[in-house]
């Protein structure tokens, strides 16, 4: 309680994406906010980039950061993930939070451990939500076993240190008159040669994470071939394709379309799963689409229980009658 | 930094003899484990237990890293006894030697405690170029303990690490993955490398390298092993800053599916669905 009145200090890392600040900075700072208008307290952020200027930087405040500090250098170009520790653990001895958060994307789940170490501080991993309890503290929830529990997570030391699943939390809307402080810091240029970018990176086509529209394949689909179909089902409906594990495995579709526990987790409007069965772990990357269609020819598969819509039958079948439909209904209107 | 002055000295000594140490959990097959629902702790009895699956894509990468360059590779777990079968099982699939932690001081330990234990094995050990682990477990589900590993032992780490595509004397070159691309990088020695499912399909052990194995011998290190390396105040649950207050069971979150066996009917109403969202 008394922990309670002297409020809280949240320091929310940021996240680029070559240029952008990635959107789960913007959730977990709206988190943040909502825990110190409960708590009192201050918001901040920290960014580290190797052209991130002030304006960008701005965002973060337009967002909910009261403060930002920004380490701008050419050496945030590759992301070294001991470099990266080595200027959050000063910052975080120099400003003392009691609570910072990440993302729990890869750039998120390779520093967080590091400085968690550095810091000698608990560290609790892909949290689906924080909440302050009776006593001040704060709750880490997150799903284990592969969704089927969720653990509440206590941290017996400071500062208390989550990763934070994309997508789960709301940002607030920008807010373009809210005003607060940047502060440029200096980076401390160590551990440079220890990992070296070789080459250019290699951009990925697809972002299923953020897909709207997803139509999956499974095993069901015999072979490579039925991704041709799906993928024409899916640029009627300005969508992307997604896959379980099997194809993948079985190289019939690249790792980028996998849903599920060992893939991407998805949250589209619309997920249609074609030859899917539901086992938990694929059921553990998607079940929280807004609708979930289902076409499988075995009534009994468990995807029918997750699903809004099923129709059991043979994909082959009803997938280009689909096709044919949309094309009819298009062309009769246009 | 003895650790790290030891290794480069190792490998600058016996060229291309890589010393290379796999990061082994035990842990129960996730498909038919039960949990306590009061404890919050699964029932290990309940289901048999087996390597870590994405572990076995760390043996592998070890054991092609051997093949190519010639080395050493020593599979690390911490866990109780039973784990010692797992550790077999490494051995059977090419490690060359296994160590067990063991220690009731050991137990109940979060990412962080694991990782101090580790560490220290790994401090005792002393020569070491490259450490391999596997992105998460199954049951703790975290990855973090390599990167955590990675920090205590001040070396670099490289996670996500979908394709190795060099090993030299002194340095190695991968592909790490990150949702919006992929870097190929490199590092000198020591390094840690967390890898992901895609960087092998992982062997299975003959029924020789099985017989052989059941032979082995598998180092087992107490507490007092560990002493100079390791502060017992970091281990086990006395060491670990998290615990867990609660765990509540999911309901399987069903919905009301609208199942239709006449695909006629079914279309109908997938068109209407897809009208309603504005789709066509
Ligand atoms: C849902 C959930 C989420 C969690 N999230 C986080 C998190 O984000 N961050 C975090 O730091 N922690 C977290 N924890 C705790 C952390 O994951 C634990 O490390 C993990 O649960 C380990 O538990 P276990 O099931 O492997 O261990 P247990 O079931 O307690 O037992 C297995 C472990 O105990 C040890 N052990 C048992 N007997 C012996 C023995 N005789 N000698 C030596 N060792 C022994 C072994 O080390 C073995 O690894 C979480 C726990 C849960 C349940
Ligand atoms: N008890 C342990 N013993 C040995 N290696 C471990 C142990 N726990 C975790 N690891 C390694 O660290 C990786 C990530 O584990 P985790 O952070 O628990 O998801 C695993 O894939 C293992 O390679």
């Amino acid at each position: 309680m008394g922990d309670k009145a002297q409020g809280r200090k949240i320091l929310v890392v940021a996240e680029l994406r070559g240029e952008t600040i990635h959107p789960v900075t913007f959730e977990l700072l709206g988190k943040s906010r909502e825990i110190v208008e409960h708590t009192g307290g201050e918001v901040y952020s920290v960014v580290f980039g190797s052209s991130i200027d002030k304006a960008k930087a701005s965002e973060l405040i337009h967002y909910g950061a009261d403060r930002v500090f920004l380490f701008k250098d050419p050496v945030f170009s590759v992301l070294n993930p001991m470099l990266y520790a080595y200027n959050l653990v000063k910052l975080c001895r120099e400003e003392k939070p009691d609570i910072i958060l990440m993302g729990a994307t890869c750039f998120g789940r390779s520093l967080g451990p590091r400085v968690a170490a550095a810091l000698k501080t608990g560290l609790t991993a892909d949290c689906i939500d924080l909440r302050i309890d009776e006593n001040g503290e704060l709750i880490q929830v997150r799903p284990a076993f592969v969704g089927n529990i969720l653990a509440h997570i206590k941290t017996k030391t400071k500062p208390v240190m989550s990763t934070v699943r994309y997508r789960v939390m709301k940002a607030r809307e920008k807010d373009e008159s809210r005003s607060g402080l940047i502060i440029e810091k200096t980076a401390e240029k160590l551990f440079q040669d220890r990992i070296r970018l070789v080459g250019e990176a290699v951009p990925k086509r697809l972002n299923i994470t953020d897909a709207e529209i997803i139509v999956a394949g499974g095993r069901g689909l015999g072979s490579a071939e039925g991704f041709k179909l799906l993928g024409e089902l899916a640029s009627l409906l300005g969508g992307v394709v997604g896959s379980s594990r099997p194809p993948v495995d079985d190289g019939w579709i690249r790792k980028e379309h996998q849903v599920g526990y060992s893939g991407s987790i998805v949250k589209p409007r619309l997920y249609i799963a074609c030859g899917i069965s539901g086992s938990p772990q694929h059921l553990f990357g998607m079940k929280d689409a807004e609708t979930i269609v289902a076409i499988n020819s075995d009534p009994s598969a468990p995807i029918f229980r997750v699903a809004d819509y099923g129709i059991v039958g043979d994909l082959y079948q009803v997938i280009p009658l689909m096709i044919k439909e949309i094309k009819a209904r298009r062309s009769s209107v246009g | 930094m003895e650790g790290l002055k030891t290794s480069l000295k190792t490998s600058v000594l016996l060229k291309q003899l890589l010393n290379i140490i796999v990061l082994v959990k035990q842990v129960p097959d996730i498909e038919r484990v039960k949990f306590d629902v009061e404890t919050g702790r699964i029932d290990r009895s309940s289901a048999p237990a087996e390597i870590n699956p994405f572990d076995l894509n760390a043996i592998e990468a070890a054991v092609q890293i051997k093949e190519k360059m010639g080395g050493f590779i020593t599979a690390l777990s911490m866990g109780p006894m039973q784990a010692v079968s797992s550790l077999r099982d490494a051995v059977a699939r090419g490690v060359d030697d296994a160590i067990l932690l063991e220690d009731r001081r050991f137990a109940g330990a979060d990412t962080l405690a694991t990782s101090h234990t580790l560490a220290a094995a790994i401090r005792k050990i002393g020569s070491y170029d490259i450490i391999l682990c596997g992105e998460k477990t199954v049951d703790g589900d975290t990855g973090q303990v390599g990167a955590e590993v990675a920090q205590l032992l001040e070396i670099p780490h490289i996670y996500y690490v979908s394709r190795i595509i060099r090993v030299s004397e002194n340095s190695i070159t991968v592909v790490s993955e990150a949702e919006n691309a992929s870097y190929t990088l490199e590092s000198g020695f020591p390094v840690l490398l967390s890898v992901t499912r895609d960087v092998n399909k992982p062997r299975l052990p003959t029924l020789k390298s099985k017989m052989k194995a059941m032979k082995s011998e598998v180092k087992i290190w107490h507490a007092e092993d560990l002493s100079g390396f390791l502060d017992l105040d970091k281990a086990g649950y006395a060491g670990s800053p998290t615990w867990v207050q609660k765990v509540i069971v999911q309901k399987e979150k069903t919905r009301q599916c609208r199942i239709h066996r006449q695909v006629e009917d079914g279309l109908q109403e997938l068109m209407r669905l897809l009208e309603a969202k504005g789709l066509v």
